[in-house]
């Protein structure tokens, strides 16, 4: 097969037509990797096809450490070394008075790390990507759902995946090129 | 509740059957993608850039005279710069409770006011950030507040509530812009597809980031969504406590108050929910948007704001309890001021549109009422004004020592500011209105599979 193909893509009406197909084309040995994309979150949907949201709470927990701890020892250092301040003999180190900017930083840090790791996570940002070449993925964002098989690992065939894909009974299937 | 009425209540909510994953798409992108905008946009444009000319040319001559431009003296020192602050922050705070609390539990209603209701979030937030860095006397020097290292070998004082409060703003405004422009990504993608070719679906495309829906990029997507709304809501209240602590913090009779966190927070939902109300009501009509903000949306948001401000009386009735009951003759007398005073106009102004008014929603006829809503959701704003100039000017316009009493008297400058950040909120949201889908699409047309849906799994496994 030619080596500039990104994957086969089928188009389908409905949710549940896309469903159907990811739960048929799943451990088809000339699958590939399956991709699948709709118009909004189908739930289950990406479980079906192992994937794990499992790195977001994490980041989002180390934010939160790194901005909250981060502003706490900011405020103990300058407080308490750099610019030491007696005001009427109370102590340097009020930790009390300290609490309410690390928190809000916690929560900042929490939500930047939260966004940063969805982004990298998903691969985004990114200016360009071959399936915008087809013009039927324009409705991908809007009122259409699409079934994508990738050429991966050695057991994948073009061929039979368009012959299955067919068998789907899509709206259309499309190659997209590379 | 029962689940039958929870049922009706849910599927009320829901967009009209008559709606399809198609026509969500063209509605949300029918403003942003027209390519003229209509003539009752461009008045409501032309207006709204009117009034902020008065807060363009307000600031220069701020900056070359100073604060004493507005009405500020000794002892009032507050004024109305600090009354703008704290009601516009607390609007803000509405949107983001309704669109993230509502959200943690599961209310599936909310998705057709989360976007505009997070939009309103940013654009207040960011409004009400001017007002303390212009009442700062020499604003220019705002970034004294944040801790850098400087030449002057100094710090912020972490111990005063200003500085928590300028951390409190400017975390909140970054994590709120956050909130509002992750949950826009797949909207943006939708735009850009429908852009056709030119420079606009360019500018959409970069501003999408290359989004394309793929099930793992939904499901990150989700998981993020809900962990946002986890962070926004402690936020919201933290902030708008850190509002309070201004006040609470300082020794002064009518302020040095622990209810004032809690009596602040509610404050904020009270007047949010308002705003959600007379933003909501308009857009219906205007934009055509009865399929999507129901009776039910109307109904829900009234009844919240009801809520909210059923609190906020509460603790007007707790303030006057403390006072008479502790009988320090200085909180008697701040509250007595109050209600007899110069200023009394302005409290029993507060309690006509904060406490009577809102009585009126106890009556599901009045709820069903737009123009009713409306007008409420207006007095519910302007009381809300009200009460932070009255807590501001009454606790300050007699202090302790009579020989340092004095009055208030705002200036055509102190006017100008409060209009003028109204018409720039009303600039940014309208540009918003403009070139953003106004309703959450994605959620809609989620929103509309999922009765489906729900209907299947009742057939497999009946409860």
């Amino acid at each position: 097969m030619t080596g500039q193909l990104y994957g086969l893509l089928a188009e389908f009406p409905t949710a549940d037509a896309l469903i159907d197909a990811v739960s048929r084309v799943r451990g088809q040995p000339f699958a590939g990797r399956v991709e699948a994309y709709s118009p909004f979150a189908i739930d289950g949907l990406a479980e079906s096809l192992g994937g794990r949201a499992d790195r977001i709470a994490p980041a989002m927990l180390l934010g939160a450490l790194v901005g909250g701890l981060g502003t706490y020892a900011l405020e103990w250092y300058s407080a308490v070394h750099d610019y030491p301040l007696n005001v009427g003999g109370r102590p340097l180190a009020s930790w009390p008075a300290f609490l309410p900017p690390a928190l809000e930083i916690t929560l900042l840090g929490a939500a930047l790390a939260g966004v940063i790791a969805m982004l990298l996570g998903n691969g985004l940002p990114r200016l360009h990507h071959p399936l915008f070449a087809v013009e039927a993925f324009e409705r991908a964002s809007s009122d259409r759902f699409f079934l994508l098989l990738r050429p991966e690992g050695a057991s994948f065939d073009a061929a039979a995946a368009r012959s299955f894909l067919q068998s789907l009974a899509p709206l259309s299937v499309a190659e997209v090129p590379a | 509740m029962a689940g039958a009425a929870g049922n009706a209540m849910s599927n009320a909510a829901l967009p009209a059957p008559a709606e399809s994953y198609a026509s969500v798409s063209e509605r949300g992108c029918a403003l942003a993608l027209q390519p003229r905008a209509g003539r009752g946009w461009l008045a409501a444009f032309a207006l709204a850039l009117l009034l902020t000319l008065l807060l363009a040319c307000g600031i220069p001559w701020l900056l070359a005279l100073g604060v004493g431009i507005w009405g500020l003296d000794v002892p009032v020192a507050w004024g109305f710069a600090i009354a703008n602050y704290v009601w516009w922050i607390a609007i803000g705070m509405g949107g983001t409770f309704i669109s993230a609390a509502l959200y943690l539990v599961r209310q599936d209603w909310r998705s057709s006011l989360s976007r505009y209701a997070e939009a309103m979030t940013v654009f207040a937030v960011s409004v009400s950030g001017l007002f303390p860095v212009l009442h700062l006397g020499r604003p220019w020097f705002f970034y004294w507040l944040f801790p850098y290292p400087n030449i002057m070998s100094a710090w912020p004082q972490w111990r005063s509530s200003l500085e928590w409060d300028f951390f409190a703003i400017f975390a909140y405004l970054i994590v709120s812009i956050l909130y509002w422009y992750v949950a826009l990504l797949p909207d943006l993608a939708t735009l850009r597809d429908r852009a056709g070719r030119g420079a606009r679906a360019r500018l959409y495309g970069l501003l999408a980031l290359g989004w394309r829906g793929e099930a793992r990029e939904w499901q990150r997507f989700e998981q993020l969504s809900l962990l946002l709304a986890g962070i926004a809501v402690p936020l919201v209240f933290s902030v708008h406590s850190m509002v309070a602590l201004d006040f609470s913090q300082g020794l002064l009779p009518g302020w040095h108050s622990t209810i004032f966190p809690p009596f602040f927070v509610a404050g904020a939902l009270f007047s949010g929910a308002a705003m959600v109300l007379v933003l909501g009501i308009s857009m219906r009509h205007w934009l055509g948007l009865e399929p999507y903000i129901t009776a039910r949306h109307l109904d829900n948001t009234a009844k919240l704001m009801l809520a909210a401000g059923l609190v906020v009386d509460y603790s007007y009735l707790a303030e006057i309890f403390t006072a008479f009951y502790g009988m320090d003759r200085y909180e008697v007398a701040v509250m007595l001021n109050r209600m007899c005073g110069a200023y009394a106009w302005v409290f029993w102004g507060t309690i006509l549109c904060n406490v009577v008014s809102i009585q009126l929603l106890w009556s599901a006829r009045v709820r069903a009422n737009e123009l009713a809503l409306l007008l409420i959701g207006v007095g519910v704003l302007v009381g809300m004004w009200l009460e932070r100039f009255m807590l501001i000017v009454t606790t300050l316009y007699r202090d302790f020592v009579p020989s340092s009493w004095g009055m208030f008297y705002p200036t055509f400058w102190d006017v100008a500011f409060l209009v003028g950040s109204i018409g720039l909120f009303f600039v940014l949201y309208l540009l918003f209105l403009r070139r953003v889908p106004v309703i959450s699409m994605f959620e809609l047309r989620k929103l509309l599979r999922e009765p489906a849906a729900a209907a299947a799994r009742g057939r497999e496994r009946p409860r």
